[in-house]
């Protein structure tokens, strides 16, 4: 009944909605001219507010020397060392670690090819032989130490707390208002409280880690669960299978591979992290990276962020083919492969152990100087060929496009703002989108920090919308053809774990100091993972649905407008939640090269003692525009999502 | 199938014959380091992301390993998370510090959990300036009386019509905004965000020959690479500052000084009387700035050079 009642609304109200958006906004213009100025909010920059001052007063009262933390501490802390030991650091009384990278490369091979194939393992062996070459071997394996160690935690917590999410709906609601905070707040705003709790160390390194990378395969997990056909789960149920049996033999082995996806994305956000956890002294390539910064020097900080990308394409393709991979029991010649393996591997461990030059890796060959030099001259190229061009374009997309929605949002009275974010939210989402407006404007305006906030706004609305467009046009892409697939993925990786510094120094030259090139940072960091969700969902539209398209003589565009887009609207969903979340966790690189506003607030609360506070408000203040603009979108999808399938029937 | 096999075994074959000539590990190591490293123990040195701090760091950690035996462990820290390491017990020095009132206080009045062990020698300069070009061409922009005469030029995207005054990394302290309604400047203070963004800037503005004022300061390596010239802005007499609200001159030049934590003090540790005697002057902390930022050394080989060629100043810091 009441699905009838709703398509006769919806069909009513289809056209009036952008007829009423497109009121409201002419009216809020019209309103602007009248009122502008008046209620901004404006906060200069070394200003706080009493709330500010309150919150920085007690920064340090919760938890220090608590035994909870204590015991998580040294927990880490051994786990980290031990992986340490084993990989990167003189250990255990002798010069050396544990095993010598002849013994890691072939351990590492050895398991991509048992848990994975063949062309994985010889990728591991290549990409750990580069990496050596790169003169980066013990910076990696300390990256890598400190990288398992992350995943493996973060996994522990992530899979578990999914596949609740995915059963539970109350515990899903829940867990994304928790997963949006975790990723959105600003690591700055957590990272030296953090030390105080867990002290300096390797500890804080890997939680810090694992609080920003833990949230992609909690979601995905999540996604994958519920994705799985109501029909399937349906049938499992009528054949008599209990929960856990459903589970396991049903929900588990269908989501197989988006969870596997989610895995991927936890690794690039642990590799992402890399370079941040290098402030408080966390060991390897994020403090090569950081020291070559310091002289902006572009090459050296290329090889470090070279590496970091070469370590996560291995570590992804590796867990990839292994997601991949049927699970069935081993051929016996297979086994005797393995065994004869094993017995290889045990003797490159024992060589590298043995032999100084199976334990160091050989500095003769050092192609990491000719990278160095070779990026530096590449990037003065760059610079020389495009300098003049590139500040056209972003003063043209500055004037026309951010500062009118930066002048719009910023000069209006923050209750007119308010007012017309509410009614946007009622009309595109009803209450549900309503509610969340509402009670998010509040609180931003509670946090002191509301005019940083529009100047955010508009840079991330911008940001966002070209993330979506980009993310969708290249997913679909990827989706379809695998070949583009294969090579654009690198690409992707590079975009998400190389430290978003490397690039930023030539953008720095090509765009000067600037909101724009704070978005275009923001832009590269957030495509890579709508890309990946969006092909994901894409290549799991089922071959016969598309082929049943193509037969009727559907146009390409007819089938990916009609068919694919539509089919996996769940995924591409997803998608634009996690490029507005990517894009809204740049915010503060953003505001080290140029953006102000609150990524500056939440550095400059990191790097102050004085404005610790004003940081931790301007940090809530980012999440809670991700919960904003996220709810709406989501109660907007969820009211458009409703008649492509009514449409179809009629 | 077969052919893997074998080519496993010839290469296991191969490595064993290969390998078993190489140099077995431990075999070139000189026995433990002796007795020596006893008297001072381990010293926790914080290490602050730029490169003066490293050059400061890179000989005292030389002198201390090499004269003194310490196990030096040097971490690479924030400043903030360098002095919440003295309460903890992580960190034993920090060897410049740009005024930070806000953490002596905190730590060194309100916590005692650390003591100021002297200047470093090094002064700091803070204030405005413009790429060499511009000093050139007009020479009494460096007056800041002039600036608004010039504000024209300094227009960007992101200034909002007014001239811009681009501020670095929000660890140093400024009172730019201030400053520049104070003296009635038509500028408009942004917030670059890094000291990144400021050297890019300005080799962009040297080389293009773009105008730019920007907040900086002194001791730089970047001074090496191009010497950018000061703006003069009203003189700065003691107090003048007290206000951060009604500031209308120029910043203080900087002490920079050394803090220890206060167990590091007590300890009796020779590496506490190194840090305490450390003290050089900027020209010396650039040749190591230069050798690290320019020249491309380690930390230890830049020290290394420095102290073989001023032995007499480090035999001083050591009481010889």
């Amino acid at each position: 009944m009441a699905a009838i009642t709703s398509d006769v609304e919806v069909e009513v109200r289809r056209p009036r909605r952008g007829v009423v958006v497109g009121i409201l906004l002419v009216a809020w213009v019209a309103v602007y001219f009248v009122l502008r100025g008046i209620d901004t909010l404006t906060l200069g920059s070394q200003e706080t507010t009493t709330l500010h001052r309150w919150l920085t007063d007690h920064r340090d009262d919760l938890g220090q020397g608590n035994v909870v933390f204590d015991a998580i501490r040294m927990t880490v802390d051994q786990f980290v060392v031990l992986l340490q030991n084993l990989l990167a650091q003189p250990a255990y009384g002798r010069p050396v670690p544990v095993i010598g990278w002849l013994g890691v490369v072939a351990v590492a091979a050895y398991l991509a090819w048992a848990f994975g194939n063949w062309k994985v393992a010889l990728l591991t062996a290549a990409g750990l032989g580069f990496v050596g070459l790169q003169g980066l071997w013990r910076e990696s394996m300390d990256t890598l130490a400190l990288t398992i160690a992350a995943v493996l935690l973060s996994l522990l917590v992530a899979i578990p707390l999914g596949i609740w999410a995915g059963l539970s709906n109350r515990a899903f609601r829940v867990a994304t208002l928790v997963l949006d905070l975790m990723q959105t707040l600003p690591t700055f705003v957590y990272l030296a409280p953090l030390t105080l709790f867990f002290a300096i160390g390797p500890a804080a390194a890997t939680i810090a880690t694992l609080v920003y990378a833990a949230p992609p395969a909690v979601r995905l997990t999540a996604h994958a669960i519920r994705s799985v056909p109501a029909e399937s789960v349906e049938a499992a149920r009528s054949l008599g299978s209990t929960r856990s049996q459903t589970l396991t033999k049903v929900l588990l082995p269908m989501s197989r591979s988006t969870v596997v996806v989610g895995i991927n994305q936890t690794i690039m956000a642990a590799l992402s992290m890399v370079t941040v956890a290098a402030l408080i002294n966390a060991p390897g390539l994020g403090d090569t990276v950081l020291k070559a910064l310091e002289t902006l020097d572009v090459g050296v900080a290329f090889n470090g962020g070279l590496a970091i990308v070469v370590l996560a394409i291995v570590l992804d393709r590796v867990t990839t083919a292994a997601g991949d991979r049927p699970w069935r029991t081993a051929s016996r010649r297979r086994r005797i492969l393995l065994a004869a393996g094993a017995a290889g591997v045990l003797v490159a461990v024992w060589f590298s152990r043995t032999y100084v030059w199976a334990a160091e890796f050989p500095t003769s060959v050092n192609i990491g100087s000719r990278i160095a030099v070779t990026t530096s001259n590449l990037t003065n190229w760059v610079q020389d060929v495009f300098g003049g061009f590139t500040y056209g374009v972003r003063d043209a997309v500055t004037k026309g496009v951010l500062n009118p929605l930066e002048a719009l949002l910023t000069g209006s009275p923050w209750w007119l703002v308010a007012t017309v974010v509410v009614a946007l939210a009622a009309v595109l989402g009803r209450w549900r989108g309503a509610l969340p407006a509402a009670v998010c404007s509040l609180l931003l305006v509670a946090t002191g920090v509301w005019h940083d906030s529009m100047v955010t706004l508009a840079s991330t609305l911008l940001a966002t919308v070209v993330v979506v467009a980009v993310g969708l046009v290249l997913g679909v892409w990827a989706g379809r053809n695998r070949r583009v697939d294969t090579w654009i993925r690198p690409v992707l990786d590079a975009g998400q774990t190389m430290p978003p510094f490397v690039y930023l120094v030539p953008f720095l030259a090509l765009f000067g100091t600037s909101r724009f090139t704070a978005i275009a940072a923001a832009i590269v960091f957030a495509v890579p993972v709508t890309t990946k969700i969006v092909a994901d969902g894409i290549k799991a539209v089922p071959v016969a649905t598309v082929e049943a398209a193509n037969s009727v003589g559907s146009s390409n565009w007819q089938v990916i407008s009609k068919v694919q887009l539509p089919v996996a609207r769940r995924a591409i969903t997803l998608a634009v939640n996690q490029g507005l979340i990517y894009v809204l966790s740049m915010v503060v690189v953003g505001g080290l090269v140029g953006a102000q506003a609150l990524g500056y607030d939440v550095y400059a609360g990191f790097t102050q003692s004085e404005l610790y506070g004003k940081g931790l408000a301007a940090g809530l203040a980012i999440v809670l525009l991700g919960v904003l603009l996220d709810r709406v979108t989501q109660a907007a999808a969820r009211r458009t999502q409703r008649f492509p399938r009514r449409g179809d029937k009629l | 199938m077969k052919k893997l096999r074998y080519a496993g075994v010839l290469t296991a074959v191969a490595l064993a014959l290969t390998g078993c000539g190489g140099e077995k590990i431990g075999s070139q190591q000189p026995a433990a380091d002796g007795g020596n490293g006893k008297e001072c123990g381990t010293f926790n040195l914080a290490v602050n992301p730029w490169v003066g701090y490293e050059a400061n760091a890179a000989v005292v950690a030389y002198v201390a390993t090499k004269d003194l035996g310490c196990e030096v462990v040097k971490k690479n820290l924030k400043e903030e998370i360098s002095w919440q390491g003295f309460g903890t017990g992580e960190v034993d020095a920090v060897l410049e510090n740009w005024g930070h009132e806000d953490l002596k206080k905190k730590y060194i009045e309100e916590q005692k959990v650390a003591v100021a062990a002297g200047s470093t020698g090094v002064k700091g300069v803070i204030g405005w300036y413009v790429p060499p070009w511009m000093a050139q061409q007009y020479p009494d922009i460096t007056d800041w009386r002039n600036l608004n005469k010039y504000a024209a030029l300094f227009k960007t995207s992101e200034s909002g019509g007014k001239g811009q005054l681009l501020d670095g990394d929000p660890s140093y302290v400024t009172n730019d905004e201030a400053l520049v309604k104070n003296l009635k400047l038509n500028y408009e203070v942004v917030q670059s965000g890094s000291e990144t963004a400021l050297i890019q800037a300005f080799r962009i503005a040297e080389k293009d020959k773009k105008p730019l004022l920007a907040y900086f300061y002194e001791p730089q390596w970047f001074f090496n690479e191009l010497k950018l010239v000061k703006v003069n802005l009203p003189k700065y007499t003691a107090g003048c500052d007290a206000d951060p609200a009604k500031v209308a001159c120029d910043y203080p030049p900087y002490d920079l000084d050394k803090v220890v934590s206060k167990k590091f003090a007590d300890s009796g540790s020779p590496a506490y009387d190194l840090v305490k005697n450390f003290q050089w002057t900027n020209e010396d902390q650039n040749a190591v700035a230069r050798s690290i930022a320019v020249d491309k050394l380690t930390p230890d080989v830049a020290a290394e050079k420095w102290v073989k060629e001023n032995r007499a100043k480090v035999d001083g810091w050591l009481g010889k």
